[in-house]
Order: structure tokens, then C-alpha cells, then sequence
């Protein structure tokens, strides 16, 4: 077992981090949005659908781009770290928080939402016969039977920005402990052709990336046991 | 065509309805007053708009109207209070479970999933298992129980809400044949045994006949006619009277038994029926028997040897042609102010033989066989 330099240590703490504090904020914000998106009769839900389902397809580069532009000390990002006495959001942690939350949004919201229009009107309509008020029911009805929504969401969530590269490289760049998580350590093992912990680190999100795909594989198989 | 006298004034907990609207492709506009006891049944064909009369009584649906259940005000010009906030249980066509609840924390849905430990709640929670044959189910989680248990399940969680008044959409209509037989006596009983109203949506003749008390006609949106069950049942000049199937629903107190033949005697209205007594019921048991039109037959005397057990005097009231070769009787039974209405269907041709008149005496003959239940 080759043991675990400082670097490759730092990586993943700073990658685990990350990706659970950005799911935990993804669930928080993400679940409102789900279920306004299920619920609404707005016509303009679909453009904000649109919106949030937007880091799919862009390439990682341009929203980390735009990103840099916002964070940096003259965009909303100067703003915010002005409190802080900062200048800047980017290059720093908290910058790297905000860009997977937007990155990784649509993956968290989708399942959430088909989990939320799956369940139909129904059980609200029976929980608010049983004088249950819409935040009740909601507590007790909507959150228990979207749970394998949550689920995937979770784990696809965290899984999503575990792997983000190219939005990282753009607004993170590459502080030890700081912002340089491992798929960035990675790129960086290799162009100082350091391959022995390059691999380490690659073998490493091989059986991770194994492990999550099962774990989803699983649960998908369960959801369909529960399902009426 | 108002028989609403028994309505007037003093019904303290009388619900009082009026919604119109736009629904699709036709106009609802619909008022009625009902007893605040009883089985109220709506009735009608599919798309008649009962089942959107009863989620906005709900609240679950939002028409123009009032609303009304006694001295509290659901719904009217200035008010409009969400469904949580209306004392009602509500009874869907399909059973609707949690799947993520057992069947005891279905029931318990409405008390926040807390256990009742002692007192009223209790005994009204073990009335209930008992009442709906629950004991066996409790435990048990909603997927794994058949759609009767399931409806039943279901009743029971609405009853355990603690409602004033029990709105169920067509419960049975989701079920089987078979099925729907094992859960009538369940609603038998509890038609017995509840003190609140309940309005109940039924495309179904059978289930009115069976469990109402009281009766809204639903036509198009409109209501063709609203009363006693009994009074719009016997009333010729209404569709459910003229059709074949035609009957009347009569109330009687079981007073004696043969128990050679195993016959009981029901008194209604001080009248005497002899018919088949499968079940074994006690004396003073009340029992529900369904007469139907076509099994009631007249006679001006007393017939010698027939096999025919119930020959009962009866007066007619009104006699209707309901096409070139069939009359459709009306018949008033029993003495006092308290008649039961009989219906009878004949050939024009009987009729014009026996020379009877609207308002004199006759008797009506009925087969006992013919009075028997399933």
C-alpha cells in the first residue's frame, strides 16, 4: 500500500467537503424549487426548468467562465467578500461552494421533481381531508413518499461534484487545501509527471465512481418495490 | 316534486349546498338541502358532476356557491375556509393509503401518527378497528392488502379524523363484484351506528337502495329532485321509478319468526311482511327489504289457496301510464300518518280488468322468495 502523501490527503478532505456541503445546500434549496417546478401551473415554469437544467449541456469551461466573472471583485462575488474583508470570491473555497451548487443544481432537482409529479395530487388531497395544513402534509406526506427521489439526488449530487473539473479549474485554480480538489490534483500529478499518485488518486474514483452507480442501480430497484 | 317538508327549520345540523359553475362541457348549477343525520346519497350517471358537488363541499375544488353544515359557514360570498380547516372525512374511489404508513398509521393520520392511550380517543379508535374488521390488519403495510381491506381501511381513517359530516365518492365503484358485497354490510353498519351525515356519490341503484335515507337526483349538472329516499323512489313521474329495476327501500322492525320455515315477520309502518330470515335476527333487529316494482302484484279480495305470503290492503295512490301496455302503481301501506310507499308495475290490460281507481282500496300481493337477500 503506498501510503497517502500530504497532498493526496488534503484532495480528498477538501474534495469530500465539498461535495457534502454542496449537496446538503443543493437539498436545502433544491427541494422548494422541485416542488414548485412539479406543482406550479405557471406557464414560464418550463423557462425556469430550462435555466436550472442549463449545466447539462454547457460546456464546464463557460459556466466556470461566467463564474469567474461573478465571484471575482468586481461582480456580485466583490460585493458578498467585501464583508469579510476580501476582495474576491474566486480562488478560495467559498467560491468553489457556489460554483458546484449551480453546476450540480439540475442534478439534484431533477429526480426530486419527478419523485414530487410521480406522487400526484392525491395523497395532499387525502392529508388535507385528515386537517392536515399544506407544511404538514407536505413534512409528512410529500418528503416521506419522494424519498427515493432524495436519494438519487443525493447521490448523484455529491457524485457530480466530487468529479467537476473543468468548472474548478476556472474559478478555483489550484491552492493546496484550499481549492485544489482531486480531480484537479489528478491533471496536476500528471503534468509533473508524478503517475504513481496520479494513479493512486485515478484507481481511487474508479471503484468510487463503481460504488456510486451501484449504490444508484439499487436503490432505482427498490424504488420500483415500493412503487404501487 | 319537493317532498322537503321534513326539512324545515328545526334540522339543526342540516347541510345546505348551492354551487354552480362551468365544468368542461356543460353548466353545473346545483342547490339542495340535506337531513343532518342519515345517508344522503347523490345520485346520478357518470359525468353528472356529483363527484365535483362533493370535493367542493371538500373544499378540494373551488365553484361558486354556499356552503353550509348547520350553523357553520364553509363557504359563501365573503368566506371560503381550505379543506384542513372543514370537519369533514372524506372517502375516495380509490383507497389512497400512505404506502409509506402502515395501516396504523394510516388510521392515526389525523391524530399526528400519536397512539390514543385512554379515554374517548381510544374507545372511538377500537370502535372503529372493530366496527371496519381491522384488528387483524393493523400492522400490516397498505400494499399488501386486498382492495377491500384497503377501502375499508381508508373508511376507517376518515371516521378516526373525528368528522362532522362523511363525504365518500363512489367507494364501492373501484371494487369488484364480490368485493363490493363483502364491504355493504360493513356500511350497513355503520349507516346503523354513525351519528353524523354522510353524503354519499353513487352511479349505483343498489347501494342507494341499501344504504340511503335521503335522496339527490342528479341530472346534467342540475337536480332533477331531492327528498326522502322512499317518496322519490315511489314517485312515478321520476326516471328511477319508470325503469325496469324499479323499487322501493322499506324500513321494518323485525316482530316475529316462523321457525319452522324459517321465516321472521317485519312490522313497516304497521304493516306485517313474511320473508326468508338467512342471518338469524334477533327480535327488534331493524331490518331494510327491497321491493321491487315488478314483484308486487294487485288483487281486489283476498285470493283462497295461493302461495303468495304477503297480501297486504293497501290504497293506491296514483296510477301512471308509463307506455300503451304497462301502468305503474303508487301504493300507500299501513295505517297512521306514518304510510309506506309501495310501487307496483302492471300490464294496461290488469289494470283495466280489476277496474281499480286512484284512491280506493286493493290489495298488493308479494312473494316472500322475491324479499329475500343475497
Amino acid at each position: 500500500m503506498v501510503p497517502f502523501t500530504d497532498e493526496i490527503g488534503m484532495a480528498i478532505r477538501l474534495t469530500i467537503e465539498l461535495a457534502a456541503l454542496t449537496t446538503i445546500i443543493l437539498l436545502v434549496l433544491g427541494t422548494p424549487l422541485a416542488w414548485w417546478l412539479a406543482r406550479s401551473k405557471a406557464r414560464w415554469k418550463e423557462v425556469i426548468a430550462a435555466i436550472v437544467a442549463l449545466p447539462i449541456v454547457l460546456p464546464p469551461t463557460v459556466l466556470g467562465f461566467y463564474l469567474l466573472v461573478a465571484l471575482g471583485p468586481d461582480g456580485l462575488g466583490g460585493v458578498l467578500s467585501a464583508f469579510g474583508g476580501a476582495r474576491t470570491l474566486a480562488f478560495t473555497f467559498e467560491g468553489l461552494v457556489i460554483g458546484s451548487v449551480i453546476y450540480s443544481l439540475p442534478f439534484v432537482v431533477q429526480p426530486i421533481r419527478n419523485a414530487f409529479e410521480a406522487m400526484g395530487e392525491r395523497p395532499m388531497e387525502v392529508a388535507a381531508t385528515l386537517r392536515a395544513s399544506p407544511m404538514e402534509a407536505f413534512w409528512r406526506v410529500a418528503i416521506p413518499l419522494a424519498r427515493p427521489g432524495f436519494l438519487t439526488g443525493a447521490v448523484l449530487g455529491f457524485a457530480h461534484t466530487v468529479g467537476e473539473f473543468g468548472v474548478v479549474l476556472m474559478i478555483g485554480g489550484n491552492i493546496p487545501g484550499e481549492t485544489k480538489v482531486l480531480s484537479v490534483a489528478i491533471y496536476d500529478f500528471v503534468e509533473t509527471l508524478r503517475w504513481r499518485e496520479a494513479n493512486i488518486l485515478a484507481a481511487g474514483m474508479v471503484v468510487f465512481a463503481f460504488l456510486v452507480i451501484l449504490a444508484m442501480m439499487l436503490l432505482e430497484r427498490r424504488m420500483r418495490q415500493v412503487a404501487p | 316534486m319537493k317532498p322537503e317538508d321534513e326539512l324545515s327549520g328545526e334540522d339543526a345540523g342540516a347541510i345546505d349546498i348551492a354551487f354552480s359553475g362551468r365544468l368542461g362541457t356543460f353548466d353545473l348549477d346545483i342547490a339542495f338541502r340535506a337531513p343532518g343525520k342519515g345517508v344522503t346519497a347523490l345520485f346520478g350517471p357518470s359525468g353528472c358532476g356529483k363527484t365535483s358537488v362533493l370535493r367542493s363541499v371538500a373544499g378540494l375544488q373551488r365553484l361558486a356557491g354556499h356552503c353550509r353544515l348547520g350553523a357553520s359557514i364553509w363557504q359563501d360570498e365573503t368566506r371560503y375556509l381550505p379543506t384542513h380547516r372543514r370537519p369533514i372525512g372524506y372517502v375516495f374511489q380509490e383507497a389512497s393509503l400512505f404506502p409509506h404508513l402502515s395501516v396504523r398509521g394510516n388510521l392515526l393520520f389525523a391524530s399526528k401518527g400519536k397512539a390514543p392511550r385512554e379515554g374517548e380517543a381510544l374507545r372511538r379508535f377500537e370502535e372503529a378497528v372493530e366496527l371496519l374488521g381491522l384488528t387483524a390488519l393493523l400492522s400490516r403495510a397498505p400494499d399488501t392488502l386486498s382492495g377491500g381491506e384497503r377501502q375499508r381501511v381508508a373508511i376507517g381513517r376518515a371516521l378516526l379524523s373525528d368528522p362532522r359530516l362523511l363525504l365518500m365518492d363512489e367507494p364501492l365503484s373501484a371494487l369488484d363484484k364480490e368485493t363490493r358485497e363483502d364491504i355493504l354490510p360493513y356500511l350497513e353498519r355503520l349507516h346503523e351506528t354513525l351519528a353524523i351525515p354522510v353524503l354519499y356519490v353513487t352511479h349505483d341503484m343498489a347501494e342507494v337502495e341499501r344504504l340511503a335515507d335521503h335522496l339527490v337526483l342528479l341530472e346534467k349538472g342540475r337536480v332533477r329532485a331531492s327528498g326522502p329516499l322512499s317518496a322519490l323512489q315511489a314517485d312515478p313521474d321520476l326516471p328511477i321509478a319508470r325503469s325496469r329495476d324499479a323499487a322501493v327501500s322499506l324500513a321494518g322492525i323485525v316482530c316475529g319468526f316462523d321457525a319452522d320455515y324459517g321465516l321472521m315477520e317485519l312490522d313497516v309502518a304497521g304493516a306485517c311482511f313474511i320473508l326468508p330470515d338467512p342471518k338469524g335476527h334477533d327480535l327488534a333487529d331493524p331490518v331494510r327489504i327491497r321491493v321491487a316494482a315488478g314483484d308486487v302484484s294487485l288483487c281486489r279480495e283476498v285470493p283462497g289457496a295461493t302461495s303468495i305470503l304477503n297480501i297486504l290492503p293497501v290504497t293506491i295512490v296514483m296510477a301512471r301510464a308509463i307506455n300503451e301496455r304497462e301502468m305503474l302503481v303508487q301504493l300507500a301501506l299501513g295505517h297512521g300518518d306514518e304510510k309506506a310507499r309501495l310501487l307496483s308495475r302492471l300490464t294496461r290490460k290488469s289494470w283495466d280488468n280489476l277496474d281499480l281507481t286512484e284512491g280506493g282500496p286493493c290489495y298488493a300481493q308479494i312473494k316472500s322468495a322475491a324479499l329475500a337477500r343475497q
